[in-house]
């Protein structure tokens, strides 16, 4: 056991992937020589060699299209793009073909890889590199979609996906690579090495996908939040004294009604929060499923708190970002519905 | 300072449209046997002509002749002749029975049976394909169970995709042959990673990408290049050049570059344009290309010049944009009789054998196809069950979608 900040935790997931299972290979943009952008390969390409990590070409759709080829293989890529933001030129190689290959071929073929990206803001990224694009992950068949939220579960859930022979996709919170970052942005940010969640066991662990986690316990409320925002809605329950009950998803998808629905048949109020635009988000379906599962126990409508319809502004950046007031007054809305 | 001219906007056009007389004569097309056989480790640099002709095996008179010529024996160009043959029946009785309403959809291969049936024969088991759906002539002359094909295209209940996927979509990987997508050009760079990975676990076997003129345009092409070449990918890269893109002429993609082939040479990829309509030609090339890969001399760029004779699938209506006289005009003819014409040449075949051959090849066809149909088809008889839908979208199949088919009662 050693505190881990949540770049350590990551690379040192890979690490062990790598060297358990040498079908586990590791490349994309910076990530060889370099070690990536976020450092999150630092030292693996020194370690296993540059056929088990590389640099590759500033090419999305190519570093998907080559895990998608080399899964089929029987390799298991891990691959990182650089930003989430940068997605999108992989994205028909992510849904139409990783996604649906073992379903078209009934088997034959499958696609166990991981694709890693940095996802959300708060770092005065701008609009391209900050976007949190999960629903459009979400909304495939086929994909499983992670967001950890801390050191501990980024290690044991990045193994989970790597072992997995699915193909999933890997949010990776860049506001809590150091910190958990709780949307208090003008004061500092305690560093993960001062933080129980930054306490992440040596070794070979898995956090099993699809299921999530109780945050912190209550009664009066549920929030359902992933990555940054579990530490936003902390902050929010503690500062207004709300006896909120924070689950903290970690796989978006499968995703974990079971303990969705106990804590809201519990608390009978739930509120949302992504930092993600609210239309078509993943907010929405979690609002559907309390809904649908637990209209009875319900004693407010469920409230959502995301980032706005907008492109992700730079200078407005804290004014996008759904910070502590926002979800603050969204708790104190629902208590008061 | 002269006042700026108006700048003017060009779209390429074909020559002729549907009234008009077609003309290729403007189409260079190098003499059989003209061109040159280097050998596999020749420089990039020093082969650059190569993407600009024709390498061509079949003469006019039938002969074999030049240095890509007497790879094959007679044996091996006859059951490469019936593979064509097999092809072009299966394709005649897979097109009628979609106008019979057995199945929603079918693609014919008309003209272009050389090129799958003859690379085929230039790889080794275990490699692997990413093909596009005008290949099934990979698995024709793969060994592919023909029942199994027909099956998948009727989604009948032995369907090996369980009808899940639009006909002539197959998939093998016993015999090579990557899960089609349907979306174009993502194969090309997965036949890189596949290649790619192949070298990472120091195996020995190899891919071939395939991808169609009027995909070339897709990004998928250029990452497909860039990967091949950066890595120097034991990956065979084919570009099926059969003039048409649905309604669209092969300009439209291929724009100021003078050929496809010629994609290859911005990346050090060595790029051989050949005859498609010539058996003997593909094969050559094809075993040119495979040895280069096999050897880790990395990857090699080739255009196959062919001509779709048919529509572009059984939803299209090829005579509203082009003349129905084009196929007929093509000057590198018809595969099947080109090998024909050389076999009897040879004087191992005749056309009596032909006739015969062409009887005995659709009457089993027409077996299979009973034997198929009697399992079902598309819309009558037994067929995949609800349930297989929400089979294998995942290994295991997640509690949401067990609600959900539980919700559908199914």
């Amino acid at each position: 056991m050693s505190r881990r900040t949540m770049v350590e935790a990551i690379r040192d997931a890979l690490d062990i992937s790598m060297q358990r299972d040498e079908r586990v290979v590791v490349f994309g943009e910076d990530v060889g020589y370099f070690g990536g952008v976020f450092r999150c390969t630092q030292g693996l390409q020194q370690k296993f060699g540059a056929s088990r990590c590389f640099d590759t070409p500033i090419s999305e759709l190519g570093i998907v299209g080559a895990a998608v080829g080399m899964a089929a293989y029987g390799l298991r890529p891990c691959v990182e793009i650089q930003f989430a933001d940068y997605m999108y030129p992989a994205y028909d190689q992510i849904v139409s073909e990783a996604a649906r290959l073992r379903y078209r071929s009934n088997g034959q073929f499958t696609a166990p890889l991981v694709v890693r990206m940095p996802t959300g803001g708060g770092i005065f990224g701008g609009q391209t590199h900050s976007q949190s694009p999960e629903a459009l992950f979400t909304h495939v068949a086929g994909l499983k979609t992670v967001v950890p939220s801390n050191p501990h579960d980024a290690k044991g859930l990045l193994i989970a996906a790597i072992e997995d022979n699915d193909p999933v996709i890997f949010l990776e919170p860049k506001r809590l690579y150091n910190g958990p970052f709780d949307g208090h942005h003008d004061r500092p940010v305690t560093p993960w090495a001062k933080h129980p969640q930054g306490e992440v066991p040596d070794g070979h662990y898995t956090v099993p996908l699809g299921k999530a986690a109780i945050r912190r316990a209550g009664s009066a409320v549920t929030v359902l939040a992933y990555g940054t925002m579990v530490y936003v809605a902390e902050a929010a329950a503690t500062e207004t004294d709300i006896d909120a009950e924070i689950v903290d998803l970690r796989t978006l998808l499968p995703y974990d009604l079971e303990t969705i629905a106990a804590s809201v048949e519990k608390t009978g109020r739930c509120v949302v929060v992504h930092e993600a635009t609210m239309t078509s988000g993943f907010g929405a379906e979690l609002s559907a499923l309390v809904q649908e599962n637990c209209f009875y126990h319900l004693e407010a409508p469920v409230v959502r708190v995301t980032g706005w319809d907008t492109p992700y502004p730079h200078a407005q950046e804290w004014d996008y970002f759904p910070g502590p007031a926002r979800v603050g007054r969204a708790l104190k809305a629902a208590m008061e519905a | 300072m002269t006042d700026p001219r108006p700048l003017s906007f060009h779209v390429p056009a074909p020559a002729v449209r549907p009234g008009g007389i077609p003309d290729f004569s403007d189409v260079p097309i190098a003499r059989a046997g003209e061109v040159r056989r280097p050998e596999v480790d020749t420089a990039p640099e020093d082969i650059r002509d190569l993407a600009y002709t024709i390498i061509r095996v079949l003469d006019r008179q039938s002969e074999a002749v030049g240095p890509w010529a007497g790879l094959l024996g007679d044996d091996e160009l006859i059951a490469g002749l019936r593979h064509m043959m097999t092809l072009r029946a299966f394709d005649a009785r897979m097109q009628m029975a979609q106008r019979q309403g057995k199945t929603s959809f079918y693609m014919q291969h008309t003209g272009e049976e050389a090129v799958s049936c003859a690379f085929r024969t230039a790889l080794e088991p275990g490699d692997m394909n990413f093909p596009t759906y005008r290949q099934a002539g990979l698995l024709i002359a793969g060994g592919y169970p023909m029942l199994d094909m027909m099956c998948q295209i009727y989604s009948n209940e032995l369907d090996p995709l369980k009808g899940r996927q639009l006909p002539v979509m197959y998939s093998s990987r016993e015999h090579g042959f990557f899960s089609i997508s349907g979306n174009l050009a993502t194969q090309y760079i997965q036949a890189v990673g596949w290649a790619m990975a192949s070298a990472m676990r120091r195996d020995t076997r190899i891919a071939a990408g395939w991808i169609g003129d009027g995909s070339t345009a897709e990004s998928d092409f250029h990452a497909a290049l860039v990967f091949a070449s950066t890595y120097k990918a034991p990956v065979v890269l084919n570009i099926v050049n059969n003039q048409w893109a649905i309604s669209t002429f092969q300009g439209i993609a291929r724009g100021g570059s003078g050929t496809f082939a010629a994609r290859g040479l911005g990346f050090g990829i060595p790029a051989l344009r050949v005859d498609g309509n010539d058996y003997l030609a593909v094969h050559a090339v094809a075993k040119w290309a495979v040895e280069r890969a096999r050897r880790n001399l990395g990857p090699t760029l080739v255009e196959y010049v062919t001509y779709r004779v048919g529509a572009h699938s059984t939803s299209d209506d090829p005579s509203a944009y082009r003349p129905k006289t084009e196929s007929d005009a093509w000057p590198l003819g018809d595969p099947v009789l080109r090998l024909k014409n050389h076999l009897i040449r040879r004087g191992v075949w005749s056309e009596e054998r032909h006739k015969q051959g062409e009887a005995e090849i659709m009457a089993s066809v027409i077996a299979v196809q009973k034997e198929a149909e009697s399992h079902g088809t598309l819309h009558s008889g037994p067929h995949p069950s609800a349930r297989d839908m929400f089979e294998g979208v995942y290994e295991e199949t997640p509690p949401h979608l067990r609600r959900q088919r539980q919700q559908g009662g199914i």
